[in-house]
């Protein structure tokens, strides 16, 4: 036994009001507790059903350190199934999607199974009469994970049996995937030109900190943005028409009022979303007819509240972040203590222009590709940080801004951008989800 | 110069990869048309460059936003600051258009970009658009197709 693994009270130690111990981010121990209770008792962002539009349509993927499937059934609806061949354990599919007709075959020795996972056949059965096969593990054919939710094409799953609903999980915060999904003119999105990923040396859950962290861009990204507002300086006021890379770059060096502005909202179980007012996205020039669309669509009243909300970063505790106004989905997927893989997704809203897709697009690239130079600034600190942990001068990391004793008590509440609060709400569901099944 | 010769295509590229190497980079943004693309797709035989994600898609304000960025004391990314190396296989031109005073060449490459103990190996194809301007050939558009287009990576921070 280690120092955590059946020591519920020990993981529960590293969390205090204002600041997490270094484990939490670079012990190998804790993170593999992480995959075995955290991402098993929250819901964990799956794919978006666009990616399988036809029964037999799969894309394989992860929750947690889980390889899994998750798979058009004949019956439209999506399931997930645990890639692994019940026999040998092979994983039955690697390419990233495709279609597997009307069954599953395993390459290894073609045991088939139906898209809901269940055994179909096995080749020369009769090996197996009078072995007593029905009541083994083998018998019940790729794992199909229970408790899975389509929540308006964006599918999430919880791997364990028990635990919270869907919607106890995430309450009011599904907020920000409505907003987003109804920007679409027919309240619908597809994933849309790919994906860019992006290795990091770092733990997860850096990079879930830095989505809330508003008082970093100011200083980590004077090298990207501020030298992209200083090149475009010479040209303000020229009546000249300012980029769309401009348009990108420029606001994420706004000062620090400009983030205390805008505010934060922070939900129960680990959610919340910094840009309550406004944000790094309010300002982009408008695309010409979606306007006209979204009228049409929604009438101008609802048209104007769906498109006021300009909502920055939403995390959806505890590895997804959405940005709303630019149809884009962030995931952290955790491959060790100091090892990452950052999976960046971008949506078409169907009915709409294609120039808001090319922003999203561009977007995209200029700041989550590992090309990118936000990228690279951000990166520079995560990796920093890992090393900086090892340090025994301290072995706290603080999270304290703006703390209020009373806090905890509050399930929803809109504060101060520059505060940490998310960051605590974060490492409060981080010490429940942990731990409640330990 | 007014048409050019294949040596004098194939040694531009040359040239382009050394100016490189030596980290001129406001050089190497001088052999850019000022309507010049730098472009990296992340898909295998990219073609849409809009609508589809790239790792690079860039016209000349965004390099030079890079460059001068590679510049900046609080460019933490670049304290201390990467190198990098390049291997061209000789460039072919591929195409010619004497008329238009436009070429294509295609030049398969290794590129290992370090930065203090990490070296980390690239391998991939250029296919350069050049242009005569003014007597002088320029880069229209170089496309780099990354062997690995669609892996994940770490940092890349500077130019194949």
């Amino acid at each position: 036994m280690g120092k955590y693994r059946g020591h519920p009270e020990a993981v529960r130690a590293l969390v205090r009001e204002t600041e997490v111990h270094r484990d939490v981010y670079t012990d190998p121990e804790i993170f593999d507790l992480e995959m075995e209770h955290l991402f098993a008792n929250t819901w964990v962002h799956v794919g978006h059903a666009s990616q399988i539009p036809n029964p037999g349509d799969y894309v394989t993927t992860t929750i947690g350190n889980q390889p899994v499937l998750m798979v058009r059934h004949n019956d439209g609806s999506v399931k997930v199934l645990h890639n692994r061949c019940p026999h040998k354990g092979v994983k039955v599919a690697t390419d990233a999607c495709g279609n597997t007709g009307k069954f599953f075959r395993c390459p290894y020795h073609a045991w088939t199974f139906r898209l809901d996972g269940s055994l179909r056949a096995i080749p020369l059965n009769r090996g197996y009469e009078n072995t007593g096969l029905e009541t083994s593990h083998a018998a019940q054919g790729l794992a199909c994970v229970k408790n899975v939710v389509n929540y308006r094409d964006f599918v999430f799953a919880r791997l364990n049996d028990t635990g919270p609903s869907f919607e106890e999980y995430f309450g009011d915060s599904l907020s920000s995937f409505d907003n987003m999904i109804d920007r679409s003119p027919e309240g619908k999105l597809e994933v849309a030109g790919g994906v860019l990923r992006y290795m990091h040396n770092c733990n997860w859950k850096m990079l879930v900190d830095n989505q809330t962290d508003t008082c970093h861009p100011m200083v980590a990204h004077e090298s990207s943005a501020g030298t992209a507002a200083a090149m475009w300086k010479p040209f303000e006021g020229t009546g000249a028409k300012k980029p769309m890379a401009v348009e990108i770059f420029v606001p994420f060096f706004s000062p620090y009022e400009f983030f205390e502005g805008m505010g934060i909202r922070v939900w129960d179980n680990g959610h919340g979303h910094t840009g309550v007012s406004h944000s790094i996205h309010s300002d982009y020039s408008a695309i010409p007819g979606y306007w006209d669309q979204m009228v049409a669509a929604y009438g101008e009243e609802r048209a104007k509240a769906i498109l006021g909300e300009a909502r920055h970063n939403t995390v959806y505790w505890p590895n997804i972040m959405i940005k709303g106004p630019i149809q884009l989905l962030r995931i952290f997927r955790p491959l060790a203590a100091n090892r990452t893989l950052v999976e960046s997704y971008v949506y078409r809203l169907v009915g709409a222009p294609d120039l808001l897709l090319e922003r999203s697009q561009m977007y995209n690239r200029l700041i989550n590709a590992p090309t990118s130079v936000v990228g690279h600034d951000d990166l520079e600190m995560y990796e920093r940080a890992q090393e900086g942990l090892g340090s025994n001068g301290n072995e706290w990391v603080n999270v304290q801004r703006l703390y209020d004793p009373q806090e905890a008590e509050q399930k929803v509440a809109v504060t101060n951008g520059t505060n940490e609060w998310q960051m605590r709400n974060q490492f409060r569901a981080w010490s429940k989800f942990m731990t409640m099944s330990m | 110069m007014t048409v050019p010769t294949d040596k004098d295509l194939i040694d531009f590229v040359i040239a382009e990869a050394r100016i490189l190497d030596e980290l001129r980079f406001n050089d190497w943004l001088e052999l850019f048309t000022d309507d010049g693309i730098y472009w990296m797709p992340a898909e295998w035989g990219q073609t849409d460059t809009k609508l589809v994600g790239s790792l690079m898609y860039e016209d000349k304000l965004l390099l030079s936003v890079r460059v001068e960025r590679l510049k900046g004391l609080r460019t933490f990314s670049q304290r201390p600051k990467s190198r990098c190396h390049h291997v061209l296989q000789v460039p072919i031109v591929d195409a010619r258009d004497d008329a238009a005073g436009e070429y294509q060449l295609y030049t398969p490459f290794h590129y290992v970009e370090t930065r203090v103990d990490e070296q980390t190996l690239y391998a991939g194809w250029a296919r350069h658009t050049l242009v005569l301007v003014d007597g002088r050939l320029r880069i229209k558009l170089k496309r780099v197709d990354l062997v690995n287009c669609d892996a994940a990576f770490g940092n890349i921070q500077l130019f194949m």
